[in-house]
């Protein structure tokens, strides 16, 4: 199948590791990866913040790239939330009723990673092989905006040698937020300190989710308190094979931390 | 004659400053800042909250057809909202049939005015109150004190934050921010005619409020309620508690003052059959109401012998005006999605400044009081989603805040000339992400900056509020972007 890659503009920035894991994972379960080289970024944060005007620009932008495309994937729950949930309702309150319906058309053609596996091409085990103990937080937007369900645990119970953890309280919010997690800094890091509590009792290595923003606010707070805990995003778990290496290896840390392999000579 | 049809014409005005709690005195952000700070209060909220979430998950789990309901609840209210002017018409007409008297008050000022000239027309200086999140919403105990009336709470919970000097910090459980200690101490200081040795047990505690209700009750003979539900076709008023004291207020006295916000009323009678199944799970966590009062007009010998209903708007029609944010009309206060929001959660409700705390309080403060009164509360959020969730009636409360943020954001731009850091910042990333080459050289850019370090040392804020807890990520050799370019076979397009 000839899939379109939305990396996001977090993951393609900042993240690059997850990114490629998407496409590692796609292509070694045998199907055409493409990335259309116009798109930048969904316009969460600014519809989010309160800027539509803004956001409108970047939706056109958006629907205009990828409306070429019948299958699209995104490593982020969150960013195919914004693309399935909000782009129609930008276009219409900008009264653009066009524009809503071709958004509308591209949202129902967009899908997370999770969905994309299980729903679309059929897959729970894809092969990966990740010998660590591992917990998972379901991000909120994955779970209440998209509504992935059990589909990532499904797969995450499939790979070989990874040792699953359930995360207590795992459907409260980590407190990221966007722009919340500035505006709001000090609720936002109550809700944080809580969400570490619950990972750090998991005793897991390796705290895993959907979005890599929600892993960054995540991995952050684990960073700063030196807690010896990693995030990693569920994508580069899949893609990890016994020959291919894993995402313990150097380099595929995406949130990383003070415990995590340092990929950019920095000592952190 | 109706303050409805008046509304109508022309901008629909506002719940005026000055008078009633609506608003805050500081912004959200900061307000939670001391909240979170207070040790006692996060175990009180997270023990309460924690335990009626599990309460009522359970009884939810027990309908097969919750889904269908919600939807049901949902409708109803959409339809009522559609024709509000037309229904409150004929509640007004039936109540007055049945030998009640409706009044209409365009704001909390004159629902105020209302409610005092009634009480003293009455000879009266005491009122027994049910509980209200109306009368609280237009201050109108303070104005009740003012004329000289001593107006007595008689919910549990809302009697401690009264005796306390306090504010009501839930929709439900004004007192969930107090545990059983502090009641106690309450109960002492301010209670007439306490037990000095008074326990600290709940069932102590319950009885020493009911010595001193019972009295009450049987002593005064103005009672002022405010309603959950007001059926149009028939006027009957509906009121659900969990105490009884609602009843007794409802029954004993001889004059029963209503104030009801104008979205309370539904068309008919069947309606409240929706309502009454979906209310308690949500609420209390309970399969069924304990107390549902309903009365219509005034019986000849049986309770009391005259009924006002006064009919609130101060800013609801300028809600309904909002074709997004008009769904917060629909809420039946049941505070589910205060119970599961993470934020109230942490902060309580004090925070917030309203006497409409946590998610609801959000959207539906801004709205009654205009944006820019409370243009720090739609960011109270993370919009985890949470709150649509649980919502009975399954307001859309993410999408209102996310249309209540833009609406702030269109008034400060209409309002100041230059604009502001954040409008720039967030103006100038829009115009680069609409050009992916600048796009992608800015990605470098960013790369290449490492001066901050991972700890952040020197970011000005608000991204300081960012790096005091957490560590920046470790920006990576190279982006996605340029990995695929080199392995040369992007899709190449506009
Ligand atoms: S918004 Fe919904 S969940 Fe919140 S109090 Fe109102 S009815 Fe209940």
């Amino acid at each position: 199948m000839r899939i379109a890659l939305f990396v996001t503009c977090l993951a393609d920035t900042l993240f690059p590791e997850a990114a490629k894991a998407t496409v590692r994972l796609l292509e070694r379960l045998g199907h055409e990866v493409v990335f259309p080289a116009g798109q930048t970024c969904c316009g969460q944060m600014h519809v989010n913040t309160g800027y539509q005007a803004e956001a409108l620009k970047l939706v056109r932008r958006h629907v205009r790239v990828f409306d070429p495309y019948d299958v699209i994937v995104t490593p982020s729950g969150s960013c195919a939330g914004s693309v399935r949930h909000q782009h129609a309702t930008v276009a219409r309150r900008a009264g653009d009723e066009r524009l809503a319906e071709e958004a509308g058309q591209v949202g129902r053609r967009t899908y997370e990673l999770s969905e994309l596996l299980v729903d679309v091409l059929g897959v729970t085990d894809v092969g990966a092989y990740y010998p660590h103990r591992v917990t998972y937080h379901p991000t909120c937007h994955s779970l209440r905006m998209v509504g992935v369900g059990d589909r990532p645990l499904r797969l995450l119970r499939a790979v070989r040698g990874l040792e699953l953890v359930e995360l207590p309280e795992a459907g409260q919010c980590c407190g990221f937020g966007g722009t919340f997690a500035v505006k709001n800094a000090d609720v936002s890091t109550a809700m944080l300190a809580d969400k570490m509590r619950h990972v750090l009792a998991t005793g897991a290595e390796v705290c895993t989710a959907g979005d890599a923003s929600c892993l960054m606010h995540i991995g952050g707070g684990l960073s700063r308190l030196r807690t010896g805990v990693r995030t990693v995003h569920l994508a580069e778990i899949l893609a990890s094979t016994e020959t291919g290496g894993t995402a313990a290896a150097p380099g595929i840390t995406t949130a990383g931390n003070s415990s995590g392999p340092a990929h950019t000579g920095e000592k952190p | 004659m109706t303050a409805a049809r008046r509304t109508f014409l022309g901008m629909p005005a506002l719940a005026p400053r000055g008078v009633g709690h609506l608003r805050g005195e500081e912004p959200f952000p900061a307000a939670a800042r001391r909240a979170l700070a207070d040790t006692q209060l996060r175990r009180n909220l997270g023990h309460a909250t924690a335990t009626i979430r599990a309460k009522s998950g359970a009884v939810i789990g027990e309908v097969p057809d919750w889904q269908e309901l919600r939807a049901a609840g949902s409708a109803v209210k959409a339809a009522a909202m559609a024709r509000l002017p037309e229904l409150l018409e004929q509640l007004e007409a039936a109540v007055t049939a049945a030998g009640g008297t409706v009044h209409w008050a365009a704001d909390a000022a004159e629902a105020n005015r209302i409610v005092t000239g009634l009480v003293r027309a009455t000879g009266q200086d005491r009122v027994i109150k049910v509980k209200s999140m109306a009368t609280q919403e237009i201050g109108l105990n303070e104005a009740l004190e003012e004329a000289g009336i001593t107006p007595v709470e008689t919910d549990l919970a809302e009697l401690i934050v009264q005796l306390g000097d306090d504010r009501p910090s839930h929709i439900l459980v004004p007192a969930i921010h107090r545990n059983r200690a502090e009641i106690r101490e309450i109960f002492l200081r301010a209670m007439p005619g306490v037990d000095p040795a008074l326990r600290g047990e709940p069932a102590a505690l319950a009885g020493a409020a009911r010595a001193y209700l019972r009295r009450t009750f049987l002593e005064t003979k103005v009672a002022i309620s405010g309603a959950n539900f007001a059926v149009a076709e028939t006027g009957t008023l509906a009121v659900v508690e969990s105490e009884g004291n609602g009843r007794m207020c409802l029954t004993l006295p001889e004059t029963l003052i209503t104030v009801m916000g104008i979205e309370k009323v539904i068309p008919s009678w069947q309606d409240l059959e929706v309502f009454l199944q979906l209310l308690p799970r949500a609420s209390t966590g309970e399969r069924m109401n304990p107390y549902t009062s309903m009365w219509t007009g005034v019986t000849p010998g049986d309770g009391p012998q005259s009924f006002h209903l006064v009919l609130l708007d101060n800013g609801r029609t300028a809600v309904l005006a909002d074709e997004i944010g008009r769904q917060a009309l629909h809420c039946i206060r049941c505070s589910a999605c205060l119970n599961v929001c993470p934020v109230y959660e942490r902060t309580g409700g004090h925070a917030y400044g309203s006497v409409y705390p946590g998610p609801i309080g959000a959207v539906l403060s801004p709205q009654l009081t205009g944006v820019e009164d409370n243009a720090s509360l739609p960011y109270a959020s993370s919009l985890c989603g949470a709150c649509f969730d649980a919502c009975p009636v399954k307001i859309d409360i993410p999408s209102i805040l996310v249309h209540l943020r833009a609406r702030h954001v269109e008034e400060q731009r209409e309002r100041r000339k230059v604009p502001t850091a954040e409008a720039a910042t967030m103006a100038a990333a829009a115009y680069v992400m609409d050009h992916p080459g600048l796009y992608a050289a800015a990605q470098r850019a960013a790369r290449l900056s490492r001066l901050a370090g991972r700890r952040g040392r020197g970011l000005p804020p608000p991204l300081s509020g960012w790096t005091a807890a957490r560590d920046l990520p470790e920006p990576p050799p190279q982006t996605f972007r340029d990995w695929w370019e080199k392995r040369g076979s992007t899709d190449e397009q506009p």
